[in-house]
């Protein structure tokens, strides 16, 4: 064959092969996305046609102070839960790494990850319950005051974060674990000869070898945390007074409680530029300082 | 770090060499008490406590009857075990039946609804799967041009958020007149997902050419390749994927509720929040919603036994490339 002459294509088969793929990115992200843009300068009550109105969305949507409290609250959201979720997994994978490699124990881990966070709220409504739920039986009979988890405005964020964390931190152990295992046995074996304790060598071992993962974990989790929604529709739906109006569940309203579309459509895009832009931020941090590692 | 060819498989002792070593050191000879051990196994049993105790608390609250459960709240075990709830939400008893055993009256019908959803979990996992093996085969291993520029595009498409599509994804389904229908439902997981196309194609970028290449010399064509050769081969990628859609899909909840609002076609996770919003009382009808919530978990949870190591071994191979 001569070299020059590029290979035969498969440009008929790969048509066939790719079309679905292609009409599906097409119809329900490309054609949505153009739309969801185009919304965002307009005014859209879902029920009348789009109306252009420029900038004014943007302006509003910036100068509006529940939006503010929504990103402020989602923020409180995402620190608690990312920052527990990161730390207690790797806490499990750690142990289990050095402990036991069973199977059963892993497998009932994932449990919670597996279960819908519809799910997950409503068995922790009811386990947080402030007059019949356990949590609070078992403070009232140790002569506890009983705790309102749903109905204190500072105590709902931290109890949502940490529903979710129960959710989800076994979900990241495995994902650590599947990590601490890829690292080559014979660096503990030298840490060991070298005469360092389990914590160190998680320090200068485990750690500065898991951080490629850490990296995809805390991005992941980042991004999927600022888009909680299903745990705050069903506990909370976003009270007491606005006090758990996650960003996603104050978008949610606004497009259909309230039929703003084009606003709701401009918080989208806000939150689509936030996530962008933490994205980079994060991953140009983590290569960094993996870098002065070497 | 300087790497020593190992000389024992198993490094005990290891610190006895060095005397001053603190015993707060974990990996202590086997002569020392091991407290660390004891702390690390008091960790894990704490966390698997934790981990099943609200899933024991469900399943206790839904066999408990409904007049029992401010009497109960405190036990740990139904003074009068009942599976009258799972009857009610079930939809097996009559209204009055299910009022008495303290229900609302309203219908819930969680048979319908648990159908609802294995049918919408069903049809997302075998037609996403299915669509994205093809697409993913042909990104990786069919020439064509552009095919690295659409990838890239279509890849692109992880970045974005679910609620910038989902609002105008919600309209466009509306406007076809798909709203409360199983197609409205599924559609736009039905064809792909940007990760499911990315996971299958680096699966196919990396299982040797060899055996393609022996069947296109036999005068196979690529089509019957990819259905002969090719997906065989990749049984295992295929079900892992396919799980993981079905997974997603069992939990999802906003789209569910934005287009599946009609109870024909309501799945569980919907019914869930609609039950929680129908208590004609001040309280929730806990036990009714603990013995919803349990048949919410049940199909996963037979999942994870029936598949539980390949479904905790193919996150070794999802998180890590």
């Amino acid at each position: 064959m001569a070299p020059r002459r590029p290979r035969r294509g498969d440009g008929r088969v790969a048509l066939f092969f790719i079309a679905p793929v292609l009409l599906g990115f097409a119809i329900f992200y490309l054609y949505p996305t153009v739309r969801g843009l185009w919304w965002s300068f307009t005014d859209y009550s879902l029920l009348a046609e789009p109306e252009f109105v420029g900038l004014d969305n943007y302006a509003d949507v910036l100068a509006d102070s529940e939006f503010w409290n929504s990103m402020g609250v989602t923020l409180q959201y995402v620190v608690i839960n990312v920052g527990s979720q990161t730390l207690i997994a790797l806490l499990l994978a750690a142990l289990m790494h050095r402990l036991t490699r069973s199977v059963a124990l892993r497998t009932t881990l994932l449990l919670p990850w597996l279960v819908p966070n519809v799910t997950v709220g409503l068995v922790w409504l009811w386990l947080l319950d402030t007059n019949l739920g356990f949590v609070n039986r078992m403070f009232d009979s140790m002569g506890l005051d009983k705790v309102g988890f749903f109905t204190d405005p500072n105590l709902v964020i931290p109890t949502i974060s940490l529903i979710n964390t129960w959710a989800f931190v076994g979900y990241t152990a495995l994902l650590f674990y599947a990590g601490m295992l890829q690292v080559p046995q014979e660096m503990f074996e030298a840490a060991a000869i070298d005469g360092a304790g389990e914590l160190r060598t998680f320090f200068r071992v485990t750690l500065p070898l898991l951080r490629p993962i850490l990296a995809l974990v805390l991005v992941v989790s980042l991004i999927g945390s600022f888009q909680i929604f299903d745990t705050v529709a069903v506990t909370t739906k976003g009270g007491p007074v606005n006090a758990s109006r996650v960003i996603y569940y104050y978008i949610y309203q606004q497009a259909f409680t309230f039929f703003h579309m084009g606003y709701a459509a401009t918080m989208a895009i806000l939150l689509v530029l936030i996530l962008g832009v933490l994205t980079f931020v994060q991953l140009r941090l983590l290569r960094a300082s993996e870098s002065q590692l070497t | 770090m300087t790497m020593t060819t190992m000389p024992s498989p198993v490094p005990v002792d290891a610190d006895e060499s060095t005397p001053p070593a603190p015993p707060a050191s974990v990996r202590t000879a086997r002569r020392r008490p091991p407290i660390g051990r004891i702390i690390g196994w008091a960790i894990l049993a704490i966390t698997l406590v934790a981990t099943l105790f609200p899933f024991y608390w469900m399943v206790k609250s839904a066999l408990t009857p409904a007049a029992d459960v401010i009497a109960d709240a405190g036990n740990l075990w139904p003074s009068h075990p009942t599976v009258v709830n799972f009857a009610r939400v079930l939809g097996l008893l009559s209204a009055e039946e299910t009022r008495a055993a303290g229900g609302s009256g309203a219908s819930i019908n969680f048979a319908l609804y648990l159908w609802n959803s294995i049918v919408y979990c069903v049809l997302i996992g075998t037609f996403q799967t299915l669509f994205c093996a093809m697409g993913g085969y042909a990104f990786a291993r069919l020439r064509f041009r552009g095919r690295e520029v659409l990838f890239g595009i279509l890849i692109a498409a992880l970045m974005v958020p679910g609620i910038f599509t989902l609002l105008p994804n919600f309209v466009l389904v509306r406007d076809l007149g798909l709203l409360n229908t199983v197609w409205g439902m599924v559609a736009p997981s039905l064809l792909m997902t940007p990760f499911a196309l990315f996971f299958l194609r680096q699966f196919f970028l990396n299982i040797p050419k060899d055996v393609e290449e022996a069947a296109m010399i036999d005068g196979a064509g690529k089509i019957r390749i990819f259905w002969r050769v090719v997906l065989p081969m990749a049984q295992g990628p295929l079900i892992t994927i396919a799980l993981i859609t079905v997974v997603w899909a069992w939990k999802d909840y906003l789209w569910p509720l934005l287009i599946g609002r009609d109870e024909a076609v309501r799945t569980v996770t919907v019914a869930l929040g609609v039950y929680l919003q129908q208590s004609p009382n001040t309280q929730p009808d806990w036990t009714g919603l603990m013995a919803a919530s349990t048949l919410s978990v049940i199909p996963v949870a037979l999942l994870l036994v029936f598949l539980g190591r390949r479904i905790v071994e193919s996150l070794n191979f999802t998180g890590i490339k």
